[in-house]
């Protein structure tokens, strides 16, 4: 047995020893362990945060991560975002007939590792098979749960003038990371896609800032510049970034020029976009740098009195441009 | 060395003043890489950069991508081509509509994939659908010498290959926008060398600048154009030394001479100019994709209300349109100047302030 068969997902004796050998052997735990219909679990105190998002990149294992890595973190990362400590995940998988086995192991072992540095619990998920050609070798749906502590309000409407705008590490490398793998895509870059669980990052954020930590974004499609115009059309006010001092590795940069790429919209899958007040930003700061996932974490641009919920970015060589929302996928340059 | 260059232009316009300056930058990159850095929001009044017809989707006739969308929706046949050229909207259609459709519709960056693809699968027709310019020519230039070499007849070519000098020279000779300088493209120089411009320098007078894509490449480019107006002496300059020499890439050339010759070629906006395209030599006929499936391409042919032309050769900027960031956003794009990413609509809508 080494590859899918469609009787994998036939709900047979195959289907009960496939999630037994390849899911209940990695995530194996009390609320999983009965396999029954529903998972039950604990909740503490506090508001309950929800979220789901399903993977479908291509290719499923890329430098820096794999479709497993990155289904765990995604959700997790959503979660954080609101604020929330990420406790239980549930993962469904809908195979393509024909995936390697080995192939399944390797990304399951993944999400598992994901999940134990995330500090959260698979306690559901669901598996289909279907036949070949109906799907790209494996997506993944995860839907999280996690809570909200009292008193803890973390929104995007709460960005106000003078605040800092933070970001945790240099961007764009998850967009690259892929690009330079799909096929037809004939460059190859030493870059590896940054996808990481954030919830430890942003606890360490909460803990330095308090409630002075307005709103918290991923910057994960669209990039850095979409989450800033988001931001900004939230708490309708202006946001200034500064060109020079957004970190992008040198090599991320190198492709993007070679692709007609820009950074600031390219994807990433372990960054963070702080936004907090001016008093407690460089406490912010100097914790995101104490922890391994912000080491280069910036001071990247501020909220401003205006009102019409646009953003700037002052450029390196100290011109000035719009920032908008992209509008799709970005596309390479051809001369 | 940018504030530097900053107050050497502001010197040299002022001397110009009160006379508006006008410089075309030719290539795509250029204008994409000026609103990046915001640089024409940081040069002096009365001096203007004007966006050029070196962006080679946006030159592309609506025709041509017609006959790309027939070629596409012919039984066992794959399109392969840039990202940006999918977008491009045709008489009725586009290709990334077409592929939403059903029809093999591929991005590449390369010809050399679609070689790829013509190998892997043999019962497959691949059409590689090649814009540009004599940046980009001589990788298909390449890959259609190999197919040649190979008999590979599985892999055909649908040629809108394009050089830049006589486009630059019908802007200059039609008159409809007086032009003091080019700032000449980098990439394209290193290839074609700087022979190429002269007659535009000796002939028609105008200042011409060979420059990089730095923002600080453009300025010094604009700064070098600058003093050629204040000296009254048009001549040709290289400002990006580092990459191109006067006599360009010469083997490049040969590849893409022992493959194509020139022709007369329509251009968005431009009309036909004579012997700015690039077509098969004769023994390559095989591999023409218009001629091996009797295409039609239809001629000149423009979308009613786009104004890609007039932005194209310089007599308008992109707000000035009235279906721009109206009917024409980079969502709902009618023209091409507004789909590719060194449009100068695109730029506009992206970087400019509406």
């Amino acid at each position: 047995m080494d590859r899918i068969l469609l009787a994998h997902g036939g709900g047979g004796s195959l289907t009960k020893q496939l999630i037994r050998d390849m899911v209940v052997a990695r995530f194996g735990n009390p609320a999983l362990a009965p396999l029954s219909d529903s998972a039950l679990v604990e909740l503490p105190a506090g508001r309950v945060a929800f979220t789901t998002d399903s993977y479908v990149v291509k290719p499923l294992r890329f430098r820096g991560g794999d479709i497993g890595r990155l289904a765990v973190c995604g959700t997790v990362n959503d979660l954080a975002m609101a604020g929330a400590r990420p406790l239980y995940l549930s993962m469904g998988l809908i195979i393509e007939e024909g995936l390697a086995l080995d192939d399944l192991a390797a990304i399951l072992d993944s999400a598992k590792a994901a999940a134990d540095e995330a500090g959260v619990t698979v306690v559901c998920g669901d598996t289909k098979v279907v036949e070949r050609g109906a799907a790209d070798g494996l997506f993944i749906n995860t839907s999280g749960i996690g809570v909200v502590p009292e008193g803890r309000n973390v929104a995007m409407e709460r960005a106000a003038p003078g605040d800092a705008v933070l970001v945790s590490g240099p961007i764009g490398d998850h967009g690259v990371a892929i690009l330079s793998e799909r096929q037809g895509l004939s460059f190859e870059t030493p870059v590896a896609s940054d996808v990481a669980p954030l919830a430890g990052l942003v606890a360490a954020v909460l803990d330095a800032g308090g409630e002075a930590v307005h709103a918290l974004r991923d910057p994960t499609r669209g990039g850095l510049g979409m989450v800033v115009c988001e931001v900004a059309e939230a708490c309708r006010h202006d946001i200034e970034l500064d060109e020079a001092k957004i970190p992008v590795r040198p090599e991320v940069r190198g492709a993007c020029d070679l692709l007609g790429l820009d950074p600031v919209y390219a994807a990433n899958e372990g960054k963070v976009v702080v936004v907090c007040a001016e008093a407690v930003a460089s406490s912010v700061l100097t914790a995101m740098r104490a922890h391994p996932l912000g080491r280069s974490a910036a001071r990247i641009g501020r909220v401003l009195d205006g009102a019409k919920g646009r953003v700037t970015l002052r450029t390196a060589i100290g011109g000035r441009r719009v920032v908008d929302p992209p509008y799709g996928e970005q596309l390479p340059r051809i001369c | 060395m940018v504030p530097d260059l900053l107050k050497l232009i502001a010197e040299r316009a002022e001397r110009l003043a009160p006379r508006t300056i006008r410089f075309m930058e030719v290539c795509g990159t250029h204008t994409m890489a000026m609103f990046r850095s915001g640089i024409r929001a940081m040069l002096p009044p009365n001096v203007k950069l004007l966006s050029g017809p070196g962006c080679p989707v946006c030159v592309t006739p609506m025709g041509t991508v017609d006959a790309a969308l027939e070629i596409v929706r012919r039984p066992g046949v794959a399109l392969a081509t840039f990202g940006d050229m999918v977008r491009v909207p045709g008489s009725r259609s586009s290709l990334e509509r077409a592929r939403a459709e059903g029809a093999d519709v591929r991005v590449v960056y390369s010809p050399l994939d679609a070689l790829q693809f013509a190998k892997a699968e043999p019962r497959r027709l691949v059409v590689f659908f090649g814009i540009g310019f004599e940046t980009t020519t001589p990788a298909v230039a390449a890959t259609g010498a190999y197919a040649r070499d190979r008999g590979l007849s599985n892999l055909l070519f649908l040629v809108a290959n394009k050089v830049i000098p006589p486009a630059m020279e019908a802007i200059v000779a039609g008159g409809e926008v007086k032009l003091d300088g080019f700032l000449c493209p980098g990439h394209v120089s290193v290839i074609t060398g700087t022979g190429i411009y002269e007659p535009l320098a000796a002939k028609y007078r105008t200042p011409c600048v060979v420059t990089g894509f730095e923002a600080a490449d453009i300025l010094e480019g604009v700064a070098m154009l600058l003093l050629q107006v204040v000296e009254g002496a048009p001549r040709v300059e290289i400002q990006y030394r580092r990459w191109v020499h006067p006599e360009g890439n010469a083997k490049a050339r040969e590849r893409v001479a022992e493959v194509f010759r020139p022709c007369d070629a329509a251009w968005r906006g431009l009309g036909t100019i004579p012997m700015s395209g690039l077509e098969f030599r004769p023994e390559l006929r095989g591999h023409d994709a218009v001629e091996a499936l009797g295409v039609e391409v239809p001629p000149e042919l423009e979308n009613p209300g786009c104004s890609c032309g007039e932005v194209l050769r310089g007599l308008i900027e992109p707000p000035e349109c009235p279906l721009f960031a109206t009917r024409c956003t980079p969502a709902t794009p009618v023209g091409p100047c507004m789909v590719s990413t060194e449009g100068s609509c695109a730029a506009f809508y992206r970087y400019g302030e509406r």
